[in-house]
């Protein structure tokens, strides 16, 4: 049976180096709550902790006091000793519209903000959301660098398998840049269309055709509006894209992936732990959530069901339990089969465990719980 | 011909919170839908080839390839959407113009339709699902009977089938309005139905409640919900898993011929007592299910995995109750 290491959640918590944690992993595992419960348990020990959560669940949010969208980091009471912890839920829109207007003078800023096409892309488009977290990640974290605010920031990504888009995004918006489709996008803006009759005339007319055809001349002239007035915000965009991956691949930064015992998650979370190794990214390990307590391992199915087989006549109660037994013996036999799997793929990543829950988080105390089941793991389920 | 709760509905959307098993619902719903001879089409847009997984094949291309012949002659299609390819498509279907793609990909606007602005994808993805359901053959027959689609998650689903009410905002009259219109029309009318998969759980019940609401909002044909994963009641009451005391645990475990060490009779008491609190906490789940209102379709959890014959298996349980 391969052997994985043991997660140690509160050396890596408690290690100083580490300013970034970074949840990640498929949707309904319990990632949010991980991510919050690491740092609640982070600033108990001392930290000065702020936590970004993407959209997490009502009742998470009501736990750590997050009442309201703002997109700024509120106070969560009730944090003991020394260290502090900061919460706030990102608002996709707000941040893009930040990014807009950190980025351009006024006027141009709010002709941005006005064009339709801007709007369906920064408030409905799927895929803007990933973007927008690292961006306000690399936000948080210049704040931090600059007023001391937070020593450690954990950050929850979207529950997609797209959530590491965000580590194509320099590439990708340098192969859009230096594609030939935004100059051309660009030049009636610049020229009232001459620009593009220039183009025209360079041999592209099938391609100018090709749009007008589809778009329609008035979503051309609207497209061709916003591209013109993002031009000079593109520069801006890649560079800040170039320095987060940067913030990323640091040595500060610590990556925990976050699955659950079944199949389809640890696809997923094996997804994301080769995907981080090749882009060189610095992964701590796996958080295993959702793993089936068995109280008293030594009584075996064959044993509980023989058991139950012989009382179910006299004692139900006693078979009842014993059946019980069996079927979460069973379950647990299964996950962690399916466990030792990911772990014989991929050795040397630290796994930590975390049992079940009966109830999800509605509390503090509740978010501490996790906490101290997360940092008293062991990595075999 | 059975009676199902749907039959109107030629596009079937599955949604569900992540890990709640949305594509494993979405499969066995496709066998169902073909039970009576029927042709089927069951699409992902993820591409996450969940379908070449659960159905034991390599990864699908862009092409619709037969995932199952049903016994009665009905056959499940499948195709994974890519979005580059679709938008290739797109281009040849309305406006005659595939050779312009490799120009459009030298421009990099393929990247900026599918990555970019991935909005786009979705405009794209709903589309292709539209055209399949209104596709006909040489002869006009449908060339489906119906379109399962297994969809975003819950969290997304609202956004995604309404992608193109936002092209509405950007494109006022041309073409790409006059699609996005028709798209739109097909997805709220009643040849539509999103169904919501989840478990008896808190946050897969409040999400679903969330979409059901949200789907509402914006006039999208809310379907069933579809509960996943149940565990099959044990035979007796929650009172006896948490009343009997550990002098009588051990004594009958004695007599059934377990020699019980006292930690194992107080976990076996506490694991009655995590039960218990885990069913009243499932009753309390399935009340706010029922009191969306919405037709309620039950699968079992099957320790043993998801293979072929577990997906025919929950197939004849959707059957059953009338899902398809």
């Amino acid at each position: 049976m391969p052997d994985a290491p043991v997660l140690d959640i509160d050396a890596l918590l408690a290690d100083p180096r580490t300013r970034t944690i970074v949840c990640c992993g498929s949707g309904g595992v319990g990632k949010t709550t991980t991510a919050a419960a690491l740092g609640l348990r982070a600033a108990d020990m001392g930290r000065r902790v702020c936590v970004l959560t993407i959209d997490p669940a009502r009742r998470l949010a009501q736990a750590m006091g997050l009442t309201e969208l703002d997109n700024t980091p509120r106070p969560v009471v009730g944090v003991e000793g020394d260290g502090s912890l900061s919460a706030m839920m990102l608002d996709m829109k707000r941040t893009f519209d930040e990014v807009v207007e950190s980025h351009s003078d006024p006027e141009r800023a709010q002709a941005i903000l006005d064009n339709p096409f801007y709007q369906a892309l920064s408030s409905s488009f799927a895929g803007t959301q990933e973007y927008m977290a690292m961006e306000k990640l690399g936000q948080l974290r210049a704040e931090a660098d600059r007023e001391g605010t937070w020593d450690l920031i954990i950050v929850d990504t979207p529950p997609s398998r797209s959530a590491l888009d965000f580590l194509d995004a320099p590439d990708r918006l340098g192969t859009f840049l230096d594609g030939r489709f935004i100059k051309i996008l660009t030049a009636p803006a610049r020229g009232a269309g001459r620009g593009l009759g220039k183009l025209l005339g360079a041999g592209l007319g099938i391609f100018s055709g090709v749009l007008t055809k589809i778009l329609g001349a008035q979503l051309l002239t609207d497209l061709a509006a916003f591209v013109g007035a993002v031009d000079t915000m593109f520069g801006g965009f890649r560079e800040r894209a170039e320095a987060t991956y940067a913030l990323l691949k640091d040595p500060g930064t610590a990556f925990v992936v976050v699955a659950a015992p079944e199949r389809d998650a640890l696809r997923e979370a094996s997804y994301f732990v080769d995907r981080l190794e090749q882009d060189g990214m610095p992964l701590a390990g796996l958080v295993v959530n959702r793993v089936q307590e068995v109280r008293a391992p030594e009584l075996t199915v064959e044993e509980a069901l023989s058991g139950a087989q012989r009382l179910q006549g006299e004692e139900p109660r006693t078979a009842a339990l014993l059946r019980l037994h069996a079927d979460r013996m069973r379950n647990a036999e299964r996950q962690a089969r399916i466990t030792r799997r990911f772990m014989a793929a991929h050795p040397g990543v630290p796994v930590a465990s975390v049992f079940a829950l009966a109830e999800d988080v509605h509390d503090l105390e509740g978010l501490r719980a996790v906490g101290s089941l997360l940092a008293t793991s062991r990595s075999d389920p | 011909m059975p009676s199902t709760d749907w039959p109107d509905v030629l596009l079937h959307v599955v949604s569900g919170k992540g890990g709640t098993g949305k594509t494993t619902v979405a499969a066995a719903l496709a066998l169902a839908l073909a039970r009576d001879g029927g042709q089927v089409m069951l699409m992902e847009v993820e591409g996450r080839q969940g379908l070449a997984q659960l159905f034991d094949m390599p990864p699908l291309p862009y092409e619709e390839r037969r995932l199952a012949s049903v016994p009665g002659g009905g056959e499940v299609w499948g195709l994974a959407v890519d979005p580059e390819e679709a938008l290739l498509e797109y281009l040849e279907l309305f406006y005659n113009l595939r050779r312009a793609g490799g120009v459009l990909r030298r421009m990099g606007a393929v990247e900026f339709v599918t990555t970019i602005a991935p909005g786009l994808r979705d405009v794209l993805l709903t589309g292709k699902a539209v055209e399949l359901v209104r596709r006909r053959d040489k002869k006009h027959a449908r060339a489906y009977d119906a379109i399962v689609l297994d969809a975003p998650p819950t969290g997304r689903i609202t956004r995604f089938l309404n992608v193109n009410t936002e092209i509405a905002g950007v494109a006022k009259v041309g073409p790409i309005r006059n699609q996005a219109d028709g798209v739109m029309a097909v997805l709220r009318s009643e040849k539509t139905a999103v169904h919501l998969t989840t478990l008896l759980e808190e946050m897969p019940v409040q999400e679903t409640a969330d979409g059901v609401a949200e789907l509402e909002d914006a006039a999208l044909p809310v379907g069933g919900i579809v509960v996943n994963m149940t565990r099959p009641p044990l035979l007796t009451s929650m009172a006896d898993l948490t009343s009997i005391d550990a002098g009588a645990l051990t004594s009958s475990l004695k007599a059934a011929g377990i020699d019980a060490s006292p930690h194992v009779v107080d976990a076996l008491q506490a694991e009655g007592v995590d039960h218990a609190a885990r069913v009243r906490l499932e009753e309390t789940e399935r009340e706010r299910i029922a009191a969306l209102g919405r037709p309620v379709y039950d699968l079992p959890f099957l320790a043993g995995g998801i293979d072929l014959a577990a997906l025919y298996e929950l197939a004849d349980m959707l059957h059953e109750q009338g899902m398809a």
